[in-house]
């Protein structure tokens, strides 16, 4: 009988195209996806070099990262201007489709891969972007790379890689209610740190995983860099089909159905071996807070901020909370925040918007909060207006933008202010990533809308009155 | 990118780990679309207030490191963000080396494209570097092609590890595409198949 096999192992050798000893394997690229922020110095080499884009069919870009939220035909920032029109122009000249920002397909690229059909199990999928893990959520091997590794990809459809370790990261039980995937995602990397899955692979396995969502599945994989692992995927099955089926760029018919068969068949074989492999158990968790200024920095929204004399880097959790303007030993919920932002690519899909949604209807943000929804994608922003979502959320006090990364990274005119304090849906709490000086706690959908609401963290599920 | 055989140049320790591509150049400054030109951006927050003045007590804005071309950090440099910007803007900076007792993947990968090397080494000796930088001028020379670091001043060699075809390409500072592009047939093969 054949040896049982992970599902990473069986995507790698499909896509190895040359290896040689003591070298990394040359692996073939199905699809890759090009933003405005890392491409343009990449299209330039190729210019410089005299190549072209081998294969454009294989290339889909969109704008996200600079895109204006409030009014698309403002664009303040002239630098941003060009980049945008720098890929409009390297598209064009490249013969690449571009989702511009005005089309309807537009939106955050690890949004749209999988809203599109793009993103397929078993298809090797790299961005110049590390968020690009979150593809992995449909058993496709997806990782972030550089502008010189996108040039390369441009050029060549390939990229050298070393045979990635594999980690198995099991998650039994099932989540109790009002705890959700981004709670989960968390409380792993808050469990075993920013840097344990560096040089890793990690495949999510688990009864927890298998009744999450697909859309649950992304906002874990979207976090694997968060854990140091370039890639995190969970093995497709039936839900995975079932999301995929109809998708633009998904084949019908016949073609689907077999397609579908040979997705099915990559699921990790039983008793196939991993590198390492850890348990957490989804009981166990709470709703998450980020306390600090990396996302393993974080506690449950019954803890408290770390005691110093406790800890081991006690110097970087010092200088955390004087960044992020906390006391020790200080309880999650007694911090005030005046700002909450939902969206990003780990919580901008529409299932993250109604859940925020429901917390917030009939109510009103607190007077003191500034709050804004931006969905992932134009598509996302059209079916929740369509469902009525965009109303909730602005009778309850809430800005309503259109689509793109906003104040994730704070590149456009989205941003928090300096000293001030942000509950956020994204993915990173690094010091002035939502803008200089400003003060980041990642959290759930969920709990995002409960603190807009009561202008202070609280456990969503008092709120809603699961727990008393 | 530059061939780098030897390098011997002036440490600058920067005591903290997880120094994520955020730090190592904010986003506002990304909108670039040349490579060229990020130095002046460098580790921006930790170098300059909000008036954009020099913060006096962040040790690289000192006289004494005017000249460092070799930083030695905590664990998990480079981590967060894909950005190539992070190495672009340590190379125009002046950073050939970066040494460390760990780095985020990615980064790992971008500062070998750029011509830096990225140099592992254990947590001790990183921390006793770091020490020695501290307190007063210190010098190290790399020697890439025998993978040795040589502290002239305490009479030291550490041996460092490092892929030995990432090392044939820094030594030679070979195109890579130029490199895979000579394997046409085979991705055409590939492709076909
Ligand atoms: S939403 Fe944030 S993390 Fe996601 S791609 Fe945009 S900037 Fe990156």
């Amino acid at each position: 009988m054949r040896k049982p096999q992970t599902i990473v192992n069986k995507i790698w050798n499909k896509h190895v195209v040359h290896e040689e000893k003591g070298k990394p394997d040359l692996l073939y690229i199905d699809l890759h996806l090009v933003h405005e922020v890392t491409s343009p110095q990449a299209f330039e080499g190729l210019r410089l070099n005299k190549r072209k884009v081998r294969r454009p069919d294989l290339t889909y870009a969109t704008m996200d990262h600079n895109v204006p939220t409030k009014n698309r035909d403002v664009v303040k920032d002239e630098i941003a201007n060009k980049q945008m029109e720098t890929l409009r122009k390297n598209c064009e000249e490249n013969g690449i489709t571009l989702a511009d920002m005005y089309h309807p397909d537009q939106g955050i690229v690890h949004v749209i891969g999988p809203q599109l059909g793009l993103t397929q199990p078993g298809k090797t999928i790299v961005c110049g972007d590390s968020h690009t893990s979150t593809h992995g959520a449909f058993g496709a091997l997806a990782f972030g790379i550089g502008t010189s590794e996108v040039e390369h990809v441009l050029a060549t459809q390939t990229i050298w890689q070393e045979r990635p370790k594999t980690l198995n990261v099991k998650v039994e039980g099932e989540l109790g209610p009002g705890v959700t995937a981004k709670d989960l995602i968390l409380a792993i990397i808050a469990k075993f740190g920013v840097r344990f899955g560096t040089g890793y692979v990690i495949e999510y396995t688990g009864d927890a995983i298998r009744k999450l969502t697909m859309e649950e599945r992304m906002t874990v994989c979207n976090m694997s860099i968060e854990a140091g692992a370039r890639a995190g995927l969970i093995s497709p099955d039936e839900k995975t089909v079932e999301f995929l089926k109809g998708r633009e760029y998904v084949p019908t018919g016949e073609a689907f159905d077999n397609l579908a068969k040979g997705w099915l068949e990559l699921a990790t074989d039983e008793g196939a071996v991993y590198d390492q492999t850890v348990t957490i158990y989804a009981e166990e968790i709470e709703p998450q807070v980020s306390w600090g200024t990396n996302p393993g920095m974080c506690v449950p929204v019954s803890g408290s901020t770390p005691v110093l004399n406790e800890v081991q880097y006690k110097e970087d959790v010092q200088r955390a909370l004087e960044y992020m303007g906390l006391e020790e030993n200080q309880p999650i919920t007694s911090i005030e925040i005046d700002h909450v932002f939902i969206g990003s690519c780990t919580n901008s899909r529409l299932s993250d918007l109604k859940k925020a949604a429901a917390i917030v209807e009939g109510k009103k943000v607190k007077p003191s909060v500034r709050a804004i929804v931006v969905p992932g994608s134009f598509s996302v922003k059209f079916q929740a207006e369509k469902a009525g979502i965009d109303t909730i959320f602005k009778q309850a006090g809430f800005e309503w933008r259109e689509a793109g990364c906003s104040m994730c990274l704070a590149m456009n005119d989205d941003f928090v202010p300096p000293g001030s304090r942000c509950a956020s849906t994204s993915n990173r709490n690094f010091e002035g990533r939502q803008g200089n000086g400003a003060r980041t706690h990642l959290v759930s959908p969920e709990m995002a809308a409960a603190a807009a609401i009561e202008g202070h963290f609280v456990d969503v599920r008092r709120f809603t009155g699961v727990l008393n | 990118m530059e061939a780098i055989q030897k390098h011997t140049g002036l440490v600058y320790p920067l005591n903290r780990t997880n120094v994520d591509t955020d730090q190592i150049i904010p986003k506002q400054f990304l909108k670039r679309i040349e490579r060229t030109g990020f130095g002046q951006f460098l580790f921006y927050h930790w170098r300059f207030d909000d008036e954009g003045k020099k913060r006096p007590d962040f040790a690289l804005n000192k006289a004494e490191y005017n000249d460092a071309s070799i930083l030695i950090a905590g664990e998990n440099f480079g981590c967060g963000s894909s950005r190539e910007h992070a190495p672009w803007a340590l190379l125009d900076y002046g950073f050939r080396v970066v040494i460390a007792p760990s780095f985020a993947d990615i980064f790992y990968n971008n500062a070998l494209k750029n011509g830096i090397i990225p140099i592992q080494m254990d947590k001790q000796q990183v921390g006793q570097w770091i020490q020695q930088a501290v307190e007063s001028k210190f010098t190290l020379e790399i020697d890439l092609e025998g993978q040795q670091i040589i502290d002239t001043k305490n009479n030291e060699e550490v041996h460092f590890d490092i892929p030995a075809y990432h090392k044939e390409k820094l030594l030679n500072g070979w195109d890579e595409i130029a490199l895979t592009l000579q394997l046409e047939n085979e991705i055409a093969a590939y492709e076909q198949a």
